[in-house]
């Protein structure tokens, strides 16, 4: 289909736009406090990396952004681990209540975290685990083990079966067979899920707050704890900001094709 | 057709086991609430429904949801339509494509919170671009409900409509170029060449779209909190968060849930309905087969 000549302002614009206001967090992050609070500056006047040396010159800011990474990476290997037989169970056979099942994950997925952070909350007390990364890695898997479920099973069902079947009459046993065949021909679906089980427990705030006290302080609740705060070191937070949004920005080259089949659930 | 094997529930055991402690426990707690009162000193009593009707009469229940309502309806009133024709115009070949898809891309990997956060340095009068810029106009989205309202729809415009983009690209890449081969022979207008070849092709990932945008519109929580800091408009979750009560607290999830429940129903049923089902693709291709 021939495009107008004039067709890429239209995404153009709109990039524009997007980049504005992270072009005005960056430049934030860039100027000192004196500059953002009392002069109205489009670039940074007097550049410095003072707010990043304050960043990492931090204990507290080191140890959030720890303490995020290593609830994230803790339920990304859970959920895909769960996640793998059962997608497999989903796109290979019909058993007893399938469907409802399937449907039952897609619920969890959906269904409004504000609803459950009181709960969980009682759960993992009850269980000693409050404030505990592995109490915030197993609270996420109520919206990524059905979301890697989902896009494993798309990408499994692309596979066709005669593979499977060729296998076990070689004498593959269905352990075998998985580990050795199957999985490195779904790597790439692998790599999708796991990247979208990562980007949505990183960029979730309401559970990793209420189940963090002082052991596991996610990076957003100290955020939100200083931004809400008087006296802002809005310099700071920018940085900080500005930090947070490097782990989407590393690994989105790699999967730029498959942003729109992840966020559908495996369904485009 | 998929073969009959119940041997593969011990597959699916493990994701059974762990969201149903993650899902069903802390639901049956949350339904526990809802039917009882807590006493000063913890003791429970049973009250029926007693908290339900209280929620159902609640005006402040009801302004949420229809605030939320409100808010979902613009979300999508704005955002379809923008996502499609930016998706139109984006480029099919070369380095603006890969170009396109990352920097589209990046609204949709930053934590939510931040996002609020950026929106909230981006729109405050004294130290904001876009608030310096509108100060002028009289906006301030901390005084003026109005202007805190389309603070968060631009945030929210800002924060999704990329994926809107990307799934409608998704769905247009896939058209064929014989299509519009055949459109040309024709002498088919740019319109008809939408209506009747890209629109149709594009209705899939647009219900997706437009189910996924609802949903997470209609449980927005954590941006417009990082900006109005749960002040004016109160949205569901805001209300939800900010009552006190535990029953009244409970019943009210409850509620919630069920209103999403009934949503997830149909947008089940709108993504299996073609070939998302799993075992779909083989029925399809038994028919293709004995035709």
């Amino acid at each position: 289909m021939k495009q107008g000549r004039f067709a890429w302002i239209v995404p153009a614009l709109y990039i524009l736009f997007l980049m504005t206001p992270i072009y005005w967090l960056v430049a934030m992050s860039f100027k000192t406090n004196l500059e953002i609070t009392t002069r109205f500056t489009l670039f940074p006047e007097a550049f410095t990396l003072d707010n990043y040396a304050k960043v990492f010159g931090d204990e507290r800011w080191r140890s959030v952004f720890a303490n995020s990474l290593m609830y994230v990476s803790l339920n990304t290997v859970i959920s895909i681990l769960v996640a793998l037989p059962a997608a497999y169970a989903f796109s290979r056979y019909r058993f007893f209540g399938d469907k409802h099942l399937f449907f039952w994950l897609l619920t969890n997925r959906m269904a409004p975290v504000a609803v459950f952070t009181l709960p969980f909350f009682q759960l993992y007390s009850a269980f000693g685990l409050f404030d505990t990364h592995i109490a915030v890695a197993l609270a996420h898997c109520l919206f990524n083990v059905p979301l890697a479920v989902w896009i494993l099973e798309g990408f499994m069902s692309g596979v066709p079966r005669e593979i499977d079947e060729t296998a076990y009459i070689d004498g593959y046993s269905f352990p075998a067979f998985f580990v050795k065949i199957f999985i490195p021909m779904i790597a790439s679906g692998i790599g999708v899920a796991a990247f979208f089980c990562f980007m949505f427990s990183w960029v979730e705030y309401l559970i990793a707050d209420a189940l963090s006290r002082n052991a596991v302080v996610p990076i957003t609740t100290r955020l939100q704890a200083l931004s809400q705060a008087s006296g802002t070191d809005w310099g700071v937070l920018a940085a900080a900001g500005t930090l947070t949004l490097i782990p989407g920005a590393i690994v989105i080259w790699f999967v730029r094709n498959y942003i729109a089949k992840g966020f559908a659930l495996g369904r485009v | 057709m998929k073969p009959v094997n119940q041997k593969a529930w011990l597959l699916v055991a493990p994701v059974l086991l762990l969201v149903a402690i993650s899902a069903i426990i802390p639901l049956m707690t949350v339904v526990n609430y809802s039917v009882q009162y807590v006493g000063s000193t913890g003791r429970f009593s049973w009250v029926g429904d007693e908290w339900y009707r209280e929620v159902l009469h609640d005006e402040k229940f009801w302004n949420a949801l229809w605030r939320n309502l409100v808010f979902s309806g613009l979300i999508l009133a704005i955002q379809i339509p923008l996502g499609v024709l930016i998706a139109l115009n984006m480029p099919r070949k070369g380095w603006g494509v890969p170009a396109c898809l990352v920097l589209m891309a990046l609204p949709l990997l930053i934590p939510w919170y931040v996002v609020g956060m950026i929106w909230q340095m981006f729109g405050r009068v004294d130290i904001g671009l876009m608030g310096v810029m509108l100060r002028d106009f009289g906006y301030n989205y901390e005084g003026d409900p109005m202007d805190a309202w389309f603070t968060l729809i631009l945030m929210d415009v800002w924060h999704w409509t990329s994926l809107v983009a990307l799934l409608a690209y998704a769905g247009l890449v896939s058209i064929p170029d014989a299509y519009y081969q055949a459109a040309r022979i024709d002498g088919a207008s740019k319109w008809s060449v939408f209506r009747y070849i890209q629109l149709p092709r594009m209705a899939r990932v647009l219900t997706i779209a437009i189910l996924l945008r609802f949903m997470d519109s209609f449980m927005i929580f954590t941006e417009p909190f990082a900006v109005i800091a749960g002040g004016d408009p109160v949205f569901l979750s805001t209300e939800l968060k900010q009552t006190v009560e535990l029953g009244k607290k409970a019943a009210m999830s409850i509620i919630y849930f069920l209103i999403i429940l009934a949503l997830c129903w149909v947008f089940y049923a709108v993504m299996t309905r073609n070939d998302g089902e799993p075992g779909a693709a083989d029925q399809k291709q038994t028919k293709g087969g004995g035709a």
